[in-house]
């Protein structure tokens, strides 16, 4: 018998895609024959209060969280996201129902020893409840009381080998594509250089020092996965300075059908017969491709490296070998001033695994020295990049000018020389002036 | 209950203490076959909705069957998906960045008769546990916030709508009939946590009365200049208020210029604008993020406000469904939402879609939206 009427939820469970509401309820009942006679830390009901406290909000059309407060493990600012109920006395087991956000492995790859773990964990010291995962990219676990954090943070550590995520002013948790796991796209190895900058920056991550969040996300092509471009405050975008690698007799197998298009993305529908002038030749944005006679060629040179031609032709077309990665800033959603893309500050640097990427963290440090000198309090770089300039901003990142970090150039003269640019600098006599002018 | 001590000891916190040491490698989590072929893959091919076929330059081959789930998810449930990994694939799965599992294999035949055994797994109400499919030219799963779950500022709820959406959109999930991937993102309030500003198809929350100021209480639990501070327009400002003959410190707001962000509210509790009647979803497309021929692109808002209908959100569902059907039957092969309706033109898809255009949708915030008027005579009728 569930403990709350839950009317509205219970219309949640039909239709074909998973269900929530259904899986919540498993999980409490799960809980309430605890078949593995658990001492649960936390009280055992709270997946039924959950569904209820949510039951509620579908009726009054309001949230019922109220805010964090400070709560958090012992010398961390993040990772822990404090959460109370507002209404404790009808749904006591989730009166306090903090998140933990615990630091995923780059590109979600994951075994199952590892996954029980934390089923164990935040079996006995949690809700039984998680995201996997997180918008940031973090394993996140909902919903356990004050008094269990140091413990879950213990055992995390000390069993799981493993951190928690970051929350706050801070280095957000990383994410990364799959890249070279098992993708052919992949322009360099998105995860080591994730994983890599996440160690390296772990005090970053777990100690906000910053005017407001940080996020690195790193796709390791221009198709983008993980969204870097629209999501990071830095992204790091894999691409290449060579030529895309032509294979003629795949390009053949294509046009002749034997080779489905786009690796089989369109398989559902009828388009009609491959045609590889209107489907790739017509749709390269900067017509660098031509076909004739059988044969399919690029002018590399005028390539903006869309992906569009790999994409379609998988199988004949690869990316060049002359690989590595072009790092854009200040992507952020619309809070405060409308949102950001991130705006391409280095075009193009080597992702160099043997100098542990040190020409990236160089680019790295440099915007934060400046963001932390310059950002406002809860403004992110691309705030303080709009308020500045991004000339300010490449001069920060020690990074060259150049006719790439525009789309085009500017539209008014209003240029802020400075007194160093001008030949004889500012300081003139007014006396000199006035020799040659009358009062 | 008894109190369980992992090993933790609070008169000596740092006695053992293990800090800083980030996540496990992820190479201790890679499948064989993608361990070894790490980094030299040479083709992939879609066998089959929601299979994928890699093949690498040695010769191997590892197959992968993606289904959906609803992100929030239970330690019951993780534990079956675990079952599946461990009975199929040796123990190994992944996530991806849209909340899909893959499940990898090795052999074809057993991963085509993995993805009939994940489509009938039910959960106890009807609905498929591990529906297959998010490949190709099709919707795949949407990645969302957390709404009434556990968020203190949504202005509607993210689980449910995802479910609503998904279930009316599921067709396009399991099939790839579509010109060009769709991606959907829901947040439940401008935060945008979900990061839904580049999305094919957003649907997000959003307030729209200004916050109600709880006077007496505001200056016990608040930084009144953070408050302040924190509003984007200027809204706010200090204030002091008498109320039965008592005078409190507070605020005072200008609500004609209050745009509902719940910036204010993020840093004073005394501030809600939580509200039945004022909150509900506005519908954004025409996003993406992907280089793939045109530029990463911003959503557009093309519904400035839809009340809030639990369980089921219908006049949501109904209008997005609407979009992508014209979109399904008016796009060429390989264009996405956003370039599609700026080839045929923004009027021209209000009329397509059927929606109303209305004054709400043209951008009256800050320099950039002077970049959205029409500075032209080309128009159509
Ligand atoms: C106390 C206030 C806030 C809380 C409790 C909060 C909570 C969260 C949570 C729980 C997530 C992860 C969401 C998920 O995984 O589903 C998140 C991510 C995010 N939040 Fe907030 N948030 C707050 C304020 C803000 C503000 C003020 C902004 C913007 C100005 C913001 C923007 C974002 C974005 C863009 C992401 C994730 C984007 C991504 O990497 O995918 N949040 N926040
Ligand atoms: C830095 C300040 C100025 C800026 C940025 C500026 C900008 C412009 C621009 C963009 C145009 C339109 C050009 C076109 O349509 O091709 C224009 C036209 C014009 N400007 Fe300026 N202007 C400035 C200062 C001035 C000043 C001080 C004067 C007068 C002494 C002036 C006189 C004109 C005139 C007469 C035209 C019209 C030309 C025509 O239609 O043939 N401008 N200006
Ligand atoms: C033939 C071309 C493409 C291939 C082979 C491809 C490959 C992949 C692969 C392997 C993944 C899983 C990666 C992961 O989750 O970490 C993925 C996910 C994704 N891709 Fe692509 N991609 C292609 C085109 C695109 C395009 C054009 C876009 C966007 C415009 C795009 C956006 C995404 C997104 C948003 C995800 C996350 C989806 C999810 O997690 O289910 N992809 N893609
Ligand atoms: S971003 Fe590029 S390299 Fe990374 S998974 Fe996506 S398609 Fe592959
Ligand atoms: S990658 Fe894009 S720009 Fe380059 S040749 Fe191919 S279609 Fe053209
Ligand atoms: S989008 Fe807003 S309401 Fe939703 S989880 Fe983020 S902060 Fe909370
Ligand atoms: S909701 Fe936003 S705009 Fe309105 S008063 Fe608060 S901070 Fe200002």
């Amino acid at each position: 018998m569930a403990k709350h009427k839950t009317p509205l939820l219970d219309q949640l469970e039909s239709g074909p895609w998973p269900s929530f509401v259904s899986d919540i309820k498993q999980e409490a009942e799960s809980r309430a024959k605890n078949e593995k006679g658990l001492d649960y830390q936390i009280p055992a009901d709270c997946p039924e209060d959950l569904l209820g406290v949510l039951e509620l909000s579908y009726n009054d059309g309001e949230t019922h969280w109220k805010h964090g407060g400070i709560v958090g493990v012992f010398g961390y600012g993040g990772g822990v996201i404090g959460r109370y109920c507002d209404q404790p006395e009808q749904f006591p087991g989730v009166a306090h129902f903090h998140t933990i956000r615990v630091a995923q492995p780059s590109g979600k790859f994951y075994t199952t020893k590892f996954l029980r773990d934390v089923c164990d964990l935040w079996d006995l010291r949690g809700s039984g409840l998680t995201n996997m995962h997180g918008a940031t990219g973090d394993i996140v676990l909902l919903g356990t009381q004050t008094p269990q954090l140091e413990e879950i943070f213990f055992e995390l550590t000390h069993n799981l080998n493993n951190d928690l995520g970051g929350s706050g002013s801070n280095l957000r948790t990383p994410a990364a594509c799959m890249g070279m796991s098992r993708c052919e796209y992949a322009c360099y190895d998105s995860q080591e250089l994730c994983y890599n900058l996440t160690q390296e920056y772990q005090d970053e991550l777990h100690r906000p020092a910053f005017p407001y969040k940080f996020k690195f996300k790193f796709d390791a092509c221009p198709n983008g996965c993980v969204a870097a471009i629209a999501r990071s405050d830095l992204s790091f975008l894999g691409t290449w300075r060579d030529n895309i690698r032509v294979d003629q007799e795949a390009v053949a197998a294509y046009v002749g059908g034997e080779i489905a298009p786009n690796a089989g993305a369109h398989a559902g529908r009828d388009w009609g017969k491959f045609d590889i002038v209107k489907e790739v030749v017509d749709l390269c944005p900067s017509n660098a491709i031509s076909y004739e006679g059988g044969k399919l060629s690029i002018n590399d040179k005028e390539c903006v490296r869309c992906m569009h031609c790999i994409n379609t032709m998988p199988r004949a077309l690869r990316i060049g070998e002359d690989t590595g990665c072009s790092i854009l800033c200040g992507a952020k959603a619309p809070i405060l001033d409308g949102p950001q893309m991130g705006s391409l500050l280095v075009p193009f640097i080597e992702v160099n695994k043997d100098d542990d990427y040190q020409a990236i963290k160089d680019v790295i440090e440099g915007v934060w020295d400046w963001w932390m000198e310059e950002g406002k309090n809860r403004e992110r770089v691309g705030e303080t990049m709009k308020r500045l300039g991004f000339g300010a901003l490449v001069r920060a990142a020690g990074v060259p000018i150049d006719a790439r970090q525009v789309q085009e150039p500017r539209h008014n003269p209003y240029i802020f020389w400075k007194a160093e640019e001008v030949e004889g600098g500012w300081e003139r006599s007014i006396d000199d002036f006035r020799k040659r002018h009358q009062r | 209950m008894a109190f369980i001590s992992s090993g933790y000891n609070p008169e000596k916190p740092m006695e053992n203490r293990i800090t800083d040491i980030g996540p496990q490698h992820f190479t201790e989590f890679l499948q064989p076959v993608i361990k070894k072929n790490f980094g030299k893959w040479l083709y992939h091919e879609i066998l089959e909705a929601g299979v994928l076929k890699h093949v690498a330059e040695s010769g191997d081959a590892v197959y992968t069957v993606r289904c959906g789930t609803a992100r929030l998810m239970t330690v019951t449930h993780i534990r079956e998906i675990c079952d599946i990994a461990d009975e199929w694939c040796g123990g190994y799965l992944r996530f991806t960045t849209r909340n899909n599992i893959e499940f990898m294999l090795e052999d074809e035949a057993k991963a085509l008769e993995l993805k009939k055994f994940l489509n009938g797994q039910k959960f106890s109400g009807g609905s498929i546990k591990f529906p297959v499919g998010g490949t190709g030219a099709g919707v795949t799963n949407i990645v969302h916030t957390q709404g009434w779950v556990h968020c203190h500022t949504p202005a509607t709820d993210a689980s449910g709508t995802v479910k609503a959406t998904m279930d009316a959109v599921f067709d396009q999930f399991t099939d790839m009939k579509l010109p060009a991937p769709v991606r959907i993102s829901m947040a439940c309030c401008l935060n945008m946590c979900g990061a839904v500003h580049c999305s094919d198809i957003a649907i997000l929350g959003i307030h729209r009365k200004p916050p109600i100021i709880d006077h007496k209480y505001l200056d016990n639990l608040c930084e009144i200049p953070l408050a302040v501070a924190a509003c984007p327009t200027g809204a706010v400002r200090p204030s002091k208020v008498e109320i039965d003959g008592e005078t409190y410190k507070t605020v005072a707001i200008k609500e004609e210029r209050c745009m509902f962000c719940g910036n204010c509210y993020t840093m004073c509790p005394s501030l809600p604008l939580a509200d039945k009647e004022g909150d509900g979803i506005a519908l954004m497309v025409g996003g993406k993020v992907s280089n793939r021929i045109t530029k990463p692109a911003f959503s557009k808002v093309v519904v400035p406000f839809i009340p809030n209908n639990p369980p089921r959100w219908p006049e949501m569902t109904d209008v997005i469904t609407r979009i992508l059907n014209a979109y399904s039957e008016g796009a060429n092969k390989y264009e996405r939402l956003g370039d599609w309706a700026a080839r045929i033109g923004w009027e021209r898809f209000f009329e397509v879609c059927d929606l109303e255009f209305t004054e709400h949708l043209i951008d009256d915030f800050r320099d950039p939206a002077y970049y959205t008027w029409r500075q032209t005579t080309q128009f159509k009728w």
